[in-house]
């Protein structure tokens, strides 16, 4: 190979190198390729030339082409990723955005608070095997009072202030009723819950005429005071999410016996004594007792065999108390700014 | 029931504090509601004699007394009317503070007033009074008040328990304090009041079931004006009771220490014989404070030659009660059974301190020590001179007491704790029953006071509460387990709540009560059932539906500045008379104002009809089953009658869904372009167990056309008739444009929609697809007059 060959391949590869690196943008680059590396490139060319030399020089001649264009072509792709890199960057920051903005689309709403502490209760309870029973809203004397033990004329009724459509028809005061349809129904033993509404004919500032109550019952053999104790507790530590300090008071209901009202520890104050607690350091949040005999004969469940317990409590109480909130109306107010606090 | 402690204490007196014997009373089952000082304090208030009076010169209705306390005198003005010289009555002296003001030394129109005489109200002690409080005149001036008045004194509210009718008295609440805490305590006895004269009145028991002993007493000559000794007064208005009058006074004293209501009758103005007999239908009685009552035969009378005298054991007649003029008293302290009271004071609006005890039950021993001790206190107060008490009684009809079974073995069982035998048998006996130990436990009878224990489970509940709940182990629950049911084709409602949530819908809880005009707008075709007896006329009638809460919650949300209102509810409805009556749980939600919140990146649009539309067609589409429903263009009389849709299952109506009608938003002051919908829960909750299709190796391909059709053709419709059409290969079908204009002859729209063309076996041909579009075309020809658009 002569050393005019040799400078011409030099120069054309100086030439070369010169145009990669002056290439400002990717596509100028390519058309570099095209003019040097491409099928009819100059150092291409080079190649396809090779026959007019004489048959001795071709070797030498031809690993010094593809060395040269080896060169070029890694100095090509080096200029090539020092372009991409810079193209990449200056895309990025042309499609930088704030995102302190807020994101499209649809809000989350949220569960009425109720809804919330019923699905609590019965989340509890379930774990414990009770499953949720049901009953109608307008009910039967027979349901609501008489099969419960409350005849005509009791003093108790006086406690319930009934909403009636005739004699024998009216609002469910309580879920009790709906211990009488599922001793009916399924007889024994019985697991159950029943959540829903109830309705008292009284409205104040503590009283609206729609409330929400779950009802418990479980029958079996051998149950006892201690085991209604044991559930209570562990159902208030388990909605309260600590230990709580639970006391059981005497009570009367006419469907069972004994009878007990369960307070618990102020959550406010924690038993010192605050004005939710009327000072007393205790809040009164459920009502209970053994189910009494009179109800089991009503149901035609012998109640020398079999045993149980019945638990009611107030979902509004339980529902304020969780959640801090002091004015019973609010629940049925569907004011947006009460309910969007619940989400 | 309002409870003196001091008055407590004299019949029980435990060693315990206040609190102490509060916290005993609530844990035996005797609620003490409320805690309260029986007076505000009274320091620097003393008992004031006036020992002159002088009128104002400035001024007519004020008068200057010269009040004598503690050997000073002190100059006061004073309004009262009566003022007067050698009446005591409190005066405060300056600097004591009273509840509303305290006292300073001022001049009243130019006359200086050292102090203030006081009336009962301005020491915190009545809620009105007229003038000032008189204090008996045997006080000697100087004393402080509060020990001329027994204070201080607390008073424990008690919240009784129908059941606990024992307990409508002093004696009754020692006894329980006394079984509680082993405290010594008098059972009610009062030392029999010896005759002075034979004079009695004759009493026939005409209905022996109902009164079978009736204790009766005749005083003659006594003072009607001799006032309410002062001590007397202040346990009447501690528990909460004004002072009438001497006899009356005495009457409600003795009823509150023993729980025996009495009743005075002026002699002279009753015609003996007293028959306690059923009213007659058609008798009439005019009661104390002039209301005139219709009787049957359902309830019990006093009745004297003339007729009733009194309505038994709610409330006495107007024409023999004592008044200033009465000299001679027959008093009545009778037995009436709960039967015959129970009902009646409801029934007739007359809840009285005596049906409230005679309708629970009252000690039937103690109507005789009861008349024997207002005698007592009769002759003490008003003087007078006793005749003898008799006692006209039927013993078979006095209540039973018969004896109870008490196994300890079902005691123990029931309780889940163990309990030694002799400490039940003390238990018992604290009770004031009549025990007797048998091979499997006792035979108990109960005292005459104790109408709440009839059967075994109300001694097990006696012995627990005078044990003490807080005494009985807790027991963890312990159950064998099954393993829990997880139905996958019934969806819990939840589920359902929880889509609305997520898509945005706040979950809303009505009154299942609403306003019957609302309703009567709405859905006025509904069947609606009545209240009897409504907290309001707004409130008068079961909700046919739930959209009259919701709209009301939009009003109410729109008028608080949320114009964007998006919420659920969850609830029953009713539908039908009592006989024939749905109660329906049903879901509905309502959307108004803007299709999104406020945001810096989305179009400010109302919602609308396809805006709720698609967030019912999640809630389908959670049943896995959206194909069995479908939307038919129908009108409701709520809705705009080109924008409501029935919804069907399975062809079976179970909801609506439209745009509220326009004359109603505007009636019901509703902005935003409400949207509604409403469907029956059961519908929703009945999921398809999925069920797996293969899925083909072979390509799809997509084949979309555009027909020209009359408005009236339901899109869907066309959709549903094409894919049919198109057989089993069309996977997949949808409606991508809807155009009307140019290019569309008036009264048509272009439709434009999409299906999807797959096999199983083989990848379809052109040949194939133009094939199955033929028939799609042909179909929709014949259906409806559908033609391809551009050709």
């Amino acid at each position: 190979m002569g050393a005019d060959y040799q400078d011409e391949l030099d120069a054309l590869t100086r030439e070369a190198e010169a145009a990669v690196d002056g290439a400002e943008d990717l596509s100028a680059l390519d058309q570099v390729r095209v003019a040097y590396l491409g099928k009819k490139g100059k150092l291409t060319a080079l190649l396809k030339g090779l026959g007019k030399l004489p048959a001795e020089q071709r070797p030498e001649a031809g690993a010094a082409i593809n060395a040269a264009k080896e060169r070029v072509s890694e100095r090509l792709e080096a200029r090539r990723e020092v372009l991409q890199a810079a193209e990449l960057e200056q895309r990025l920051a042309q499609e930088r955005i704030d995102v302190t903005l807020p994101g499209r689309g649809t809000e989350r709403g949220g569960f009425h608070p109720v809804t919330r502490t019923l699905a609590r209760i019965a989340a509890i309870f379930g774990g414990a095997g009770f499953h949720s029973a049901d009953g109608p809203e307008v009910e039967d004397d027979r349901h609501n009072f008489e099969a419960l033990n409350i005849p005509a004329h009791h003093p108790a009724r006086a406690m319930h202030d009934t909403f009636y459509f005739d004699a024998t028809r009216l609002l469910r005061t309580h879920t009790s009723p709906v211990q009488i349809r599922v001793m009916e129904r399924d007889g024994v033993p019985i697991r159950v819950i029943a959540p829903g509404r109830v309705y008292r004919c009284d409205s104040d500032l503590t009283h609206t005429p729609m409330f929400h109550q779950v009802e418990g019952l479980l029958v079996d053999r051998q149950v006892s005071l201690a085991d209604l104790k044991g559930v209570l507790h562990e159902f208030l530590n388990a909605f309260f999410e600590r230990p709580v300090a639970v006391r059981f008071r005497p009570s009367y209901f006419p469907f069972t016996e004994p009878s007990a009202e369960v307070d618990v520890e102020c959550v406010i104050c924690g038993g010192d004594g605050c004005r939710v607690c009327k000072h007393s350091g205790w809040l009164e949040v459920l009502g209970c007792g053994m189910v009494h005999p009179a109800v089991f004969e009503h149901a035609g469940i012998d109640p020398d065999q079999w045993t149980g317990y019945a638990f009611g409590m107030g979902v509004e109480r339980l529902a304020m108390l969780r959640y801090g909130v002091d004015d019973l109306r609010l629940f049925f107010d569907n004011d947006l700014r009460f309910l969007s606090q619940f989400r | 029931m309002r409870v003196s402690e001091q008055w407590l204490r004299e019949w029980v007196n435990p060693s315990l504090s206040t609190g102490e014997l509060a916290e005993a009373l609530t844990m035996a089952g005797l609620e003490v509601d409320a805690i309260e000082p029986a007076a505000p304090a009274l320091d620097g208030v003393v008992v004031g004699r006036i020992a002159e009076c002088h009128p104002h010169p400035e001024a007519d209705r004020l008068q200057i007394c010269t009040v004598e306390a503690g050997g000073e005198h002190v100059q006061v003005v004073c309004g009262a009317p009566n003022a007067r010289p050698g009446l005591l009555a409190p005066l405060a002296r300056v600097g004591t503070e009273l509840p509303e003001l305290t006292v300073r030394e001022t001049q009243v129109r130019g006359q200086l007033s050292s102090g203030m005489l006081c009336a009962a109200s301005e020491l915190g002690l009545s809620e009105e009074s007229d003038g000032l409080l008189e204090l008996p005149a045997e006080l000697e001036p100087g004393t402080p008040l509060e020990k001329a008045l027994s204070l201080p004194d607390t008073v424990l509210e008690i919240d009784l328990t129908p059941n606990r009718a024992d307990c409508l008295g002093m004696v009754g609440i020692a006894r329980d304090v006394a079984a509680r805490t082993d405290a010594p305590t008098a059972p009610f006895a009062p030392q029999p009041v010896a005759a002075q004269s034979d004079d009695t009145v004759a009493v026939h028991l005409n209905a022996p079931q109902d009164c079978p002993r009736y204790a009766g007493r005749v005083i003659r000559g006594v003072d009607p004006t001799a006032p309410t000794p002062l001590w007397m007064r202040e346990r009447l208005r501690r528990a909460g009771l004004r002072s009438v009058s001497a006899l009356v006074d005495i009457t409600n004293y003795v009823l509150l220490e023993s729980g025996q209501p009495l009743h005075a009758f002026d002699l002279n103005r009753l015609a003996p014989p007293i028959n306690v007999r059923r009213a007659r239908s058609g008798e009439s009685l005019t009661l104390l404070g002039g209301d005139t009552v219709e009787l049957d035969d359902g309830v019990l009378v006093i009745a004297d030659e003339t007729g009733p005298v009194a309505f038994a054991g709610v409330m006495g007649g107007q024409s023999t009660a004592v008044d200033d003029h009465t000299t001679d008293v027959f008093l009545e302290a009778a037995h009436f059974a709960p039967s015959i009271i129970a009902g009646r004071a409801r029934r007739y609006g007359l809840h009285t301190d005596a049906s409230h005890r005679f309708e629970r039950g009252v000690d039937f021993e103690t109507p005789e020590p009861a008349a024997e001790r207002a005698t007592e206190l009769i002759l003490a107060i008003c003087g007078g001179i006793a005749g003898r008490t008799t006692v006209t009684e039927e013993p078979s009809a006095l209540p039973a007491r018969d004896p109870i079974e008490l196994r300890h073995e079902r005691l123990e069982g029931l309780l889940g704790w163990s309990i030694d035998s002799h400490r039940v048998f003390s238990m018992l006996e604290h009770l004031g029953t009549e025990p007797e130990a048998t091979t499997s436990g006792w035979q108990v009878t109960p005292p005459s006071w104790r109408f709440d224990l009839e059967r075994e489970v109300d001694l097990i509940e006696e012995i627990a509460r005078l044990y003490g709940y807080d005494q009985v182990p807790e027991r963890p629950l312990e159950a064998p387990l099954h393993v829990a049911d997880a139905p996958e084709q019934t969806l819990e409602d939840y589920e359902l709540r929880r889509i609305l949530v997520e898509r945005g819908y706040h979950e809303a809880i009505h009154y299942a009560f609403v306003d019957p005009s609302l309703q009567e707008r709405l859905q006025p075709q509904r069947t609606r059932l009545p209240l009897a007896n409504p907290l309001s006329a707004e409130l008068a009638e079961m909700r046919t539906s739930l959209w009259p809460g919701l709209l009301q919650s939009v009003h109410r949300n729109q008028a608080r500045q949320h114009e964007r209102v998006r919420l659920f509810e969850c609830g029953r409805t009713f539908q039908g008379t009592l006989s024939e009556l749905a109660q329906t749980p049903t879901l509905a939600g309502v959307c108004a104002g803007a299709r999104y919140a406020e945001q810096w990146d989305a179009p400010r649009r109302s919602v609308d009809f396809f805006d709720v539309k698609a967030d019912v067609e999640a809630l389908l589409a959670l049943t896995g089953a959206a194909d069995t429903f479908t939307f038919e263009a129908a009108e409701h009389p709520a809705l705009h009658p080109g924008q409501s849709a029935c919804i069907r299952r399975n062809g079976e109506p179970v909801g609506w869904l439209g745009a509220l009608h326009p004359q109603h938003a505007k009636a019901l002051e509703l902005h935003g372009n409400p949207v509604l919908f409403e469907i029956e829960l059961s519908a929703l909750l009945e999921a398809r167990l999925p069920h797996f299709q293969a899925i083909s190796r072979y390509p799809s391909i997509r084949r979309d056309l555009a027909v020209l059709v009359d408005e009236s053709v339901a899109a869907g419709d066309l959709l549903s008739q094409a894919r049919d059409a198109a057989g089993a290969q069309a996977v997949d079908g949808r409606i991508f444009d809807v155009y009307r204009g140019k290019g569309v002859p008036d009264g048509q729209k272009s439709v434009a929609m999409g299906l999807i063309l797959q096999d199983y076996s083989r990848t379809l041909t052109d040949r194939d697809v133009d094939g199955v579009i033929d028939s799609v075309v042909k179909r929709l020809e014949q259906r409806f007059g559908a033609s391809l658009r551009g050709e």
